[in-house]
């Protein structure tokens, strides 16, 4: 069930093509199966280690290392907090704090209807609209108690979610090369050559 | 006063010479079309039109420096592959997360354009086979407008096979990582890309520029790097060279955090602005807010040295600010006000860098940890004298000598010069200590105050220990 769907399957393929050894294709493909999911399974992680030519051991390898990937499922929102420096000395404790007890969690847990998960971030660049988070990897900034309040009404009423998708989808917009386009991915051993704009300058 | 735009959050104009940010002003500055209409493209038809050679020499000679945080000239980076072994690989550096600095998130989020013309640009120029993009896993908003962009450019023939009809052919692969701050070091960020975990890589012998993605010769650029190629190709060298100085040309974007005024992103005059007009400037941060007194500022992201009001009238000049004790870094200053719990505040980079750690090298892993959990307990009240001492030792198992750091006339003391000397591969353990060393050198008395609070039963109704400070830990 949690192998990647024939949709996906598809996507999985052309972006495993652009590239020249198949394993470098791992984390894009785990963000799919995370897409797909809300999160990565263990099924899932042997499928892409079929479709790259790696044990599921070494998918689950890599995917451990990443922070973003997650391996049981979270709330439908996750709610990450920037805890480093610019954001604590703009109050980002407090704000996670106030968070705690809104939600009803501390930071790591989820609610009980699955709506929300809330987090400690790191560093998410946005270092000068402190305190900041983001839902989904969706920013919000300079956000205060009461805008945080705000927020979780909204996502709770069902008010953002054109904004913010379900955790799991990152951008919305994806590369897609058409083939007449593209130069295509050559393995570097067949490749011995300078290429060919070297020998002067481009024929315009 | 300077200008906001509410589509570049962060972002602020001024009246000085933009290379990177001209289109910053326009709502649509993402779109090709918008793109066009405002010289896109040029500079690589400029540079199209002349052999390849020619236009590494002008990079070479209009002393690019890189953005990413090293300050490496990108010209000399490009000529040190190898001549004979092909292919070679671009792999662009859009991990951006250095605790207090965002300028790559927003020149891929507003001129995603710029940043592929740039691509293209060192591509011709150092004869780069293919180009990874890799951007940071948590920047939903950048991963989709680069591949908005790049899916017109790709439609328009920018990229991909015979770009404009030349023979020159490559293709821009936008790949997203996935959280791990160590990936933004260029050999990790080369690990990530293979599919693997993002630990760096053991250099030298072999840089990435030798031995690379896959083995082969690489170039690993930073995102802002790239960014200012379109522009020297269109105005040439010498219009690139007359803003700023002979060893810091051009511009530089920076991100001023914490506590002033009116924090933003300002693109700067490299070389002679000082971090007083930045804090201070009315085109800037317009000062300390509530008209407080400065007690500290990070000047180059969160793993510099700690600066004081000594050393405010310093420029962003590398040559001037390693000597005084720190390093320039990835274009950050976070500025903290006198009512600043110094220790809780070295804490929050501390744990940053604690935790990033990759777990690869054994002082950065052990030592990163025991640094924060040192840290911690004091800010906690529950800290010895001997506590101190222990920072100072643990720190020397990663930065064994003298660390650096900056004068300070009240205290007599006289700077230590960047950069260190270091027992792991990357920055990432001796970041974990810079902070603790900072703080603890600057600001000893904050600590020793500190350690004799130890939480004992209240002996009055309400016990003070532990409570919530506006940069306490919890």
């Amino acid at each position: 069930m949690s192998r990647l769907t024939d949709k996906n399957l598809v996507i999985a393929k052309e972006i495993i093509a652009r590239y020249p050894r198949q394993k470098s294709a791992l984390i894009p493909l785990l963000h799919l199966a995370q897409e797909q999911s809300g999160y990565i399974s263990r099924e899932a992680m042997v499928h892409l280690g079929e479709l790259v030519g790696v044990t599921s051991a070494e998918v689950y390898g890599t995917a451990t290392f990443y922070e973003m990937f997650r391996f049981e499922p979270i709330g439908k929102y996750l709610v990450n907090i920037c805890g480093t420096m610019s954001c604590a000395l703009m109050g980002a404790h407090e704000l996670m704090h106030h968070a705690e007890k809104r939600l009803g969690v501390k930071a790591g847990g989820t609610t009980q209807d699955g709506m929300f998960t809330l987090a400690h971030a790191e560093c998410q660049a946005a270092c000068t609209e402190a305190p900041c988070l983001q839902v989904n990897y969706r920013y919000r900034l300079r956000v205060s108690t009461a805008d945080l309040d705000n927020l979780i009404d909204d996502l709770e009423a069902g008010k953002l979610s054109e904004e913010i998708p379900a955790h799991g989808v990152l951008a919305k917009v994806r590369q897609h090369i058409a083939p007449d386009r593209g130069v295509g991915a050559v393995s570097p051993e067949l490749v011995d050559q300078a290429p060919a704009w070297l020998n002067g300058k481009a024929a315009l | 006063m300077s200008t906001t735009y509410s589509h570049a959050p962060g972002f602020v104009a001024g009246d000085r010479p933009k290379i990177v940010t001209s289109r910053f002003e326009f709502a649509d500055s993402f779109t090709l079309e918008r793109y066009l209409a405002t010289n896109g493209y040029k500079g690589l038809r400029a540079a199209l039109s002349r052999p390849a050679n020619e236009i590494h020499d002008d990079v070479k000679s209009a002393t690019v420096l890189g953005r990413g945080g090293a300050g490496f000239p990108a010209g000399t980076k490009w000529g040190l592959t190898p001549q004979q072994v092909w292919p070679k690989y671009l792999v662009v550096n859009g991990d951006e997360s250095e605790p207090g600095t965002y300028k790559d998130r927003l020149l891929m989020e507003r001129d995603p354009h710029q940043l592929i013309e740039g691509c293209l640009i060192a591509c011709y120029a150092a004869g780069l086979s293919q180009c990874f993009l890799y951007i940071r896993g948590e920047m939903a908003l950048a991963q989709e407008r680069v591949a908005a962009a790049l899916n017109e450019a790709y439609a328009a023939g920018y990229v991909g096979k015979n770009i404009l009809g030349s023979n020159f052919s490559v293709d821009i692969i936008l790949h997203w990582g996935a959280g791990a701050y160590v990936v933004g070091e260029e050999t990790a960020l080369i690990e990530s890309l293979e599919g693997n975990r993002g630990m760096p890589r053991l250099k030298p012998p072999f840089f990435p520029a030798v031995n690379g993605l896959y083995g082969q010769p690489t170039i690993v650029n930073n995102v802002e790097t790239l960014a200012n190629l379109p522009w020297l190709l269109c105005n040439g060298v010498a219009a690139y060279t007359a803003v700023g100085t002979k060893t810091s040309p051009g511009t530089r974007m920076v991100a001023v955090s914490g506590h002033v005024k009116r924090p933003g992103v300002f693109e700067i005059i490299n070389g002679t602005t000082t971090f007083r007009d930045l804090i201070f400037g009315e085109e800037f941060c317009g000062g300390i807010r509530d008209d407080k007194q400065l007690k500290a500022f990070v000047p180059g992201g969160g793993s510099a040295p700690w600066f004081t009001a000594d050393q405010l009238d310093l420029p962003f000049e590398a040559s001037q600010v390693g000597p005084a004790g720190s390093m320039l870094g990835s274009g950050a200053v976070i500025v903290m006000d006198e009512t600043t719990d110094i220790p809780a505040a070295a804490l929050t980079l501390t744990h940053f860098y604690a935790h990033e750690s990759c777990g690869k090298c054994t002082p950065c892993r052990e030592g990163g940890t025991w640094l924060e959990r040192i840290l911690r307990r004091i800010v906690d009240g529950d800290g010895t004298d001997a506590d101190l001492q222990q920072l100072l030792e643990v720190g020397a198992m990663i930065c064994p000598g003298d660390f650096p750091h900056a004068a300070n006339a009240q205290l007599g003391l006289t700077a230590v010069p960047f950069p260190y000397k270091m027992t792991t591969i990357c920055f990432v353990g001796p970041s974990a200590f810079a902070p603790v060393h900072s703080a603890l050198t600057l600001f000893r008395s904050e600590f020793e105050s500190r350690v004799t609070k130890r939480v004992t039963i209240p002996v009055t109704a309400v016990s003070t220990a532990k409570t919530v400070t506006s940069v306490g830990a919890h």
